[in-house]
């Protein structure tokens, strides 16, 4: 008790030079635990990104991960519907699912062949009730102050579905979309290719229904698939909306469907699969139980069925989250060494000053132990100090940064978003930098209480 | 150097007090900047025990070194030294130093209380070097402050009281372990006369009481006065004791 009355008072000996310290630190752990709540936003906003469109599991038949993108069809999951419902009414499961729902995932080539344009896209076929629900996933909260847009997919209307706005672009759909900043494609002037659309519009316009749609106002493009036979293959659908992807790529590629008008032209009138299963979990957390729980169950079942998390199917998440816990890590590596020296530079100050009771307190009968104990222990408190106010400073500038409502873009995602700091939850963390701090602190303080020690009682006794 | 072997020599009647300190042959060299300077050049002289013994000698002389090896925070470079009947010269720095914190107390020029403590946890923290329980440290404390004056004075801290106030809690924090030897180097040099002579006779009187050994260097004639045993050191030699 009293080792520890002398530190506390001799921290409080050199105001001006602690309050400067304890700035320092402050300033150190407000940095690292701004950032590190930021950190925490984007990786719960990756994270979030990715399984509200891919879930945070997918299962695929045995060889789909590696070959399937050659030709989906051929790596079709068979019976899928048993498998969805096994998976949900798995008792193990029960409780820690939030959606389990079939995908098709195909390619091909989308035409609007009244304008006598075509490109390459690559397709998903959904459920679109259950797309819905799979984007309204936000366990981390970060979304709650985004507003999602009608998805543009109906449950009752097999022949909607919704384009990239490059795709919508290139197909010459802005007008009718009524697409801001989109601009009109410029008139066509030679023959080519007129033939092949001749052809294909004729086996698309074999595949229009004989009554009209009730969205006939909506526009109309064809896409044109392999199925699984090997044949070419022509649907309509209707787009209802251009969503916005985040990638160039994604974007001037993207279609979404509904799963039956996927099927429809992946299988034509054969027995329509799925390519996969899309598997949303309530918590992350579970994910490593649920992915071992449907590998026993795939297993008992003899399914030849393999599992992907999301950070397989999205490596771009993987990447980003390396990218910015790799810059966090900087940042708290040149904090930490302000803060070492700020220590080391203070406590050698304070063991240069009080040398003489040093040695007093030696010449007294207090160990060398007694000593490098006195000067660790303001260190620590210094640490302590410092991190408490500078965490309780960031908490402050944390609230204030989540209500000046900025945005940003962050990686991964086409529009704007809020820019938070995620000081929800964040007791783990700020403990875990107070606890680094103060170690760092005390750690620092050895240097100087060392050198404190080591001093021979004559030696101190003498100085001035 | 005969004087030194004559004081070292003389018989220890059956009437003479033990000594409390003996120096056999010590020699004490320093090396500064490459240069070996012998500041004690092979003393041997006792100092008897529960007695009023005063180093004296002028500046340089030694005496703050002899005075260094008796309290044990110097070690001779060679020779014997034996300090209340420990040969000290054996021990490790940890054994000196809790030898120093049963055994030993300083008096210091310049006081050297610890600012950030108060006059009672000044004087009480020797006991908690000894690990004296709470109750008992704390009568011996506020007993102690009682006996050199400052009862009133227990809760100022040492800028808030007068250089002989600040003494009076340095003898207090000596002499509140119960120590077997008080070494006091120079006690009243940063002191006036009136004070000093007041320091002088409380340290008188609580010697008297306690039977405790104080061993002074010192050149201020007003305490060497005092002396019941007298040391002279000159370029560290030990010139003959008078008692």
């Amino acid at each position: 008790m009293m080792t520890f009355k002398i530190a506390f008072r001799n921290v409080l000996r050199n105001r001006r030079r602690s309050a400067m310290t304890l700035l320092a630190i402050a300033v150190g752990v407000i940095g690292i635990v701004l950032f590190g709540d930021f950190v925490r936003f984007v990786t719960a906003g990756l994270e979030t990104n990715a399984v509200d469109k891919v879930g945070h599991l997918e299962v695929f038949r045995t060889g789909y991960f590696a070959f399937g993108a050659g030709n989906p069809a051929e790596f079709g999951i068979d019976d899928y519907a048993s498998v969805v419902k096994a998976i949900g009414d798995d008792p193990a499961l029960a409780g820690k699912l939030s959606v389990v729902t079939p995908v098709v995932q195909l390619a091909g080539i989308a035409g609007n062949f009244a304008l006598d344009v075509s490109k390459t896209f690559l397709g998903t076929g959904v459920v679109p009730s259950d797309r819905d629900r799979l984007r309204l996933w936000d366990e981390h909260g970060v979304n709650r102050r985004r507003l999602l847009p009608d998805s543009g997919l109906r449950d009752s209307d097999e022949a909607r579905g919704i384009v990239g706005v490059g795709v919508a672009r290139v197909l010459g759909l802005c007008e009718p979309l009524k697409l801001d900043g989109c601009p009109a494609r410029p008139k066509k002037s030679g023959p080519d290719g007129a033939a092949l659309a001749v052809n294909l519009a004729g086996l698309a316009e074999a595949e229009r229904p004989s009554q009209s749609p009730p969205d006939d106002d909506l526009a109309r493009i064809d896409l044109l698939a392999a199925t699984a036979g090997g044949a070419p293959n022509v649907v309509n659908m209707l787009v209802s909306r251009a969503e916005p992807q985040a990638a160039r790529e994604l974007d001037d590629n993207f279609v979404a469907m509904h799963i039956a008008l996927a099927q429809r032209l992946l299988y034509g009138r054969g027995t329509p699969k799925a390519t996969g299963i899309v598997v949303q979990l309530r918590r992350t957390e579970d994910l490593a139980y649920a992915r071992q729980r449907l590998a026993q169950m795939f297993s008992e079942r003899h399914l030849d069925l393999e599992i992907r998390d999301f950070a397989d199917l999205q490596p771009f998440y993987k990447q980003a989250v390396g990218m910015f816990r790799a810059i966090f890590l900087f940042i708290s590596l040149i904090m930490g060494i302000i803060v070492l020296f700020t220590i080391v530079n203070t406590m050698g100050m304070s063991v240069m000053e009080r040398t003489t009771e040093i040695g007093t307190a030696r010449a007294m009968g207090v160990r060398r132990v007694g000593v490098r104990r006195v000067f660790l222990l303001e260190g620590a408190i210094l640490g302590a100090i410092g991190s408490t106010i500078g965490a309780a400073f960031a908490q402050v500038i944390g609230m204030v940064v989540n209500r000046a409502s900025l945005t940003w873009t962050p990686p991964g995602q086409a529009a704007p978003s809020p820019l938070e700091v995620l000081t929800a939850n964040s007791m783990g963390f700020v403990t875990l930098v107070w606890f680094a701090i103060v170690l760092a602190a005390t750690l620092a303080a050895l240097i100087p209480a060392n050198r404190g020690a080591r001093l021979e009682v004559v030696d101190a006794l003498r100085h001035v | 150097m005969s004087a030194t072997m004559s004081a070292a020599a003389r018989p220890e009647t059956a009437a003479a007090p033990p000594p409390v300190v003996r120096f056999q042959n010590v020699v004490k060299t320093y090396d500064e900047d490459g240069l070996k300077v012998e500041a004690i050049r092979g003393v041997s002289f006792a100092i008897p025990k529960g007695r009023f013994s005063m180093i004296v000698g002028p500046s340089g002389s030694g005496k703050t070194t002899l005075l260094n090896l008796i309290g044990c925070i110097d070690r001779p470079t060679s020779g014997a030294l034996e300090v209340c009947g420990e040969d000290v010269g054996t021990l490790s720095d940890d054994q000196v130093t809790d030898f120093r914190s049963r055994n030993i107390a300083f008096v210091f020029q310049t006081f050297n209380l610890f600012p950030v403590l108060t006059a009672y946890e000044n004087v009480e923290y020797p006991l908690l070097l000894l690990r004296v329980p709470s109750a008992e440290r704390r009568a011996r404390t506020l007993a102690m402050l009682d006996a050199v004056g400052l009862s009133d004075h227990k809760d100022h801290r040492p800028n808030q009281l007068s250089g002989g106030q600040r003494q009076r809690v340095a003898i207090a924090r000596a002499l509140v372990k119960h120590p077997a030897l008080v070494l006091a180097d120079e006690p009243t040099a940063n002191l006036d006369t009136r004070t000093g002579a007041e320091i002088i006779s409380l340290l008188r009187k609580v010697q008297l009481e306690q039977s405790v050994s104080f061993v002074f260097s010192t050149h201020d004639p007003q305490l060497i006065s005092h002396a019941e045993d007298t040391f002279p050191i000159r370029d560290g030699i030990l010139l003959e004791a008078r008692r």
